[in-house]
């Protein structure tokens, strides 16, 4: 407005950027912050501060500000809740008009939201817990490459979760060796292995042998045993042109998934090997390295139910997203909140889950949870019933540890699997039940009943534990 | 860590996908499986296919998906009838879900001569 003059000066943020009469749009990005100000400074003005910060303020007035109309572009703190048991902290809910992004850029959407704002003098500790992604914005990202409906047809795995393992030691095998460990859990009846995370191009195993021998593995199990089969080639390099030179092998060998590291190699290489998946018809798997850092704090970071929308929308097919299992029950509630977010196309608020907003999908194509690490045949009933069909079930130890080997291990796995889902459609309550179907479906396998001997003692602490989760 | 020589020898199996490693059902166990699809919502269809084509993406139909279908034995008996009239193929019961635009469950039945 022409009426307004230039003073020049630092003025109190919530003059400007608390607004709690403000109704946000449905077009706003929305983003709740767990804020911890420094001690004497109002909440409002910590959340006014972060508002500001994260959009369109600097900590002076400055004269090019009257060029523009901010009231149109700035952020809005609308909102403060106390967090509950916690009186040093607070919820600041804020929301941003759409036109403060580049369309399809989650790395836009992150340098704003979590940019120089996490290091304000004014705050101790800030965590970004949720971001709701208006439809308008979904629908300029591409997303999963191809999803969970596209990923099931191409593979014919239908009525259960997908089966894979990584194979170990994970790093220091030749390729040649390597390979072996991938056949020998390929014929055992497992539907993926993976490569490590930290598995890229070293000195003790290239990534074009790995590639070369891995691929033979994956065709000659293929043939015998008559399924599809595919492991995870991971292209995680040091630059893009080197990643999209990996990628492009493994489609050269006609393997059907690769894999990438999200947040170690960055959210442009990641969003950059989604489209070429998308356009060479290339399933996708990412990893989560790192992620610990970001999330694991609760008062600092980003919740990984932040990182994990931001990956359906950057596209990834599959993404690891811990087992549960063995951990306590809020930990249940809460993957199960962020495993929502990847496969549905509407998750309605959820405080009981860690989910601050309504978030609308639209057609977004869905992303497989990975449920990954220190999991064996007696987790099954409860992973099955956890996670449900849409996952992967991830193997390691509890594969290639078993006392007959990868093959024999694999075999116990997908029995173990296949006897929860039979006794699940036939209605039976698979977790409390759990040691009775293994029990029967071991009578006719010796490759089950050698699993379930050589981890029945790791067996009692988990049914300890998971009473606890269930009650 | 069992003797060495005590270990067993796994014999690589050739599998036809989802409870390819359980042991063939009985009628009972089959009919349960049914009751499970239409209790989902979805839609009962058969296919079959020669063991030598089995890898291939698509089988032959056996008629149309049964829509709307509630009787779990009118689903037997259609299984039946094809394996009757295609003793040698791979028959495989699918449960169509619309909503995911997905098969919800698909396993075979019957397995082909060989």
């Amino acid at each position: 407005m022409a009426t307004k003059t230039y003073d020049a000066g630092v003025k109190e943020y919530r003059e400007m950027y608390w607004t709690p009469d403000y109704v946000p749009l449905d077009t706003d990005i929305l983003a709740c912050f767990k804020c911890t100000g420094q001690p004497g400074v109002p909440r409002e003005e910590v959340a006014a501060a972060v508002a500001a910060e994260s959009s369109t303020g600097t900590w002076s007035t400055v004269w090019s500000e009257l060029l523009t109309d901010l009231e149109y572009y700035k952020g809005r703190a609308y909102r403060i809740e106390d967090v509950p048991g916690d009186p040093e902290s607070f919820y600041a809910f804020v929301a941003y008009p759409i036109d403060l992004f580049e369309e399809g850029s989650i790395v836009n959407v992150l340098t704003s939201l979590v940019g120089n704002v996490f290091g304000f003098k004014a705050l101790r500790h800030l965590r970004l817990e949720d971001i709701r992604f208006p439809l308008v914005y979904i629908k300029t990202c591409m997303g999963p490459p191809n999803g969970i409906q596209v990923e099931r047809d191409r593979l014919n795995k239908y009525g259960r979760p997908l089966l894979g393992c990584t194979i170990k030691p994970k790093l220091g095998l030749s390729a040649k060796n390597y390979g072996r460990a991938v056949y020998e859990c390929l014929r055992g009846g497992l539907d993926f292995t993976k490569d490590d995370e930290n598995v890229n191009s070293q000195p003790f195993m290239r990534w074009q042998n790995r590639f070369e021998f891995v691929a033979e593995a994956v065709m000659k199990a293929e043939q015998e045993t008559g399924e599809r089969k595919g492991h995870y080639l991971n292209v995680t390099a040091p630059d893009p042109e080197q990643m999209y030179e990996r990628a492009e092998f493994a489609k050269e060998l006609g393997m059907p998934i690769i894999m990438h590291d999200f947040l170690t190699a960055g959210f442009t290489a990641n969003t950059g090997l989604a489209r070429w998946c998308r356009k060479n018809g290339m399933l996708l798997h990412i990893h989560r390295a790192m992620h610990a850092v970001i999330d694991r704090h609760p008062k600092h970071g980003i919740h990984f139910r932040v990182l994990a929308k931001c990956l359906r929308l950057s596209g990834g097919d599959h993404l690891h997203t811990g087992t549960v299992v063995g951990k306590l029950e809020g930990d249940r509630a809460s993957t199960l909140g962020y495993v929502d977010q990847l496969r549905e196309s509407f998750v309605p608020e959820d405080r009981s889950r860690g989910v601050f907003f309504d978030q609308d999908w639209g057609s977004m194509p869905g992303v497989f949870a990975v449920a990954s690490g220190g999991i064996h045949v007696w987790h099954m009933p409860a992973l099955v019933t956890i996670f449900g069909d849409d996952s992967v079930l991830q193997f390691g130890g509890g594969t290639q540890g078993h006392p007959w080997g990868n093959a024999a291990g694999a075999a116990a796995n997908r029995i173990a699997l296949e006897a929860c889902i039979k006794a699940r459609n036939q209605g039976r309550d698979i977790e409390r039940e759990g040691k009775e179907i293994l029990t029967e479906a071991a009578r006719y396998s010796p490759e089950l009943q050698a699993a379930m001997e050589t981890w029945k003692e790791i067996k009692f602490e988990f049914e300890t534990v998971d009473k606890l989760d269930v009650a | 860590m069992p003797n060495m020589y005590q270990q067993g020898d796994y014999q690589t199996a050739r599998t036809l996908e989802t409870f390819g490693f359980l042991p063939k059902f009985s009628q009972e166990e089959v009919l349960e499986q049914v009751a499970y699809i239409i209790a989902q919502g979805w839609t009962p269809a058969i296919e079959h296919e020669h063991p030598s084509q089995a890898f291939n993406h698509y089988w032959t139909m056996w008629k149309l998906p049964f829509f709307g279908e509630q009787d779990i034995h009118r689903v037997m008996e259609e299984l039946e009838a094809c394996h009757r009239a295609y003793p040698d193929h791979h028959v495989r019961l699918i449960g169509y879900d619309n909503y995911t635009q997905s098969q919800g469950l698909s396993f075979v039945v019957y397995e082909g001569r060989q």
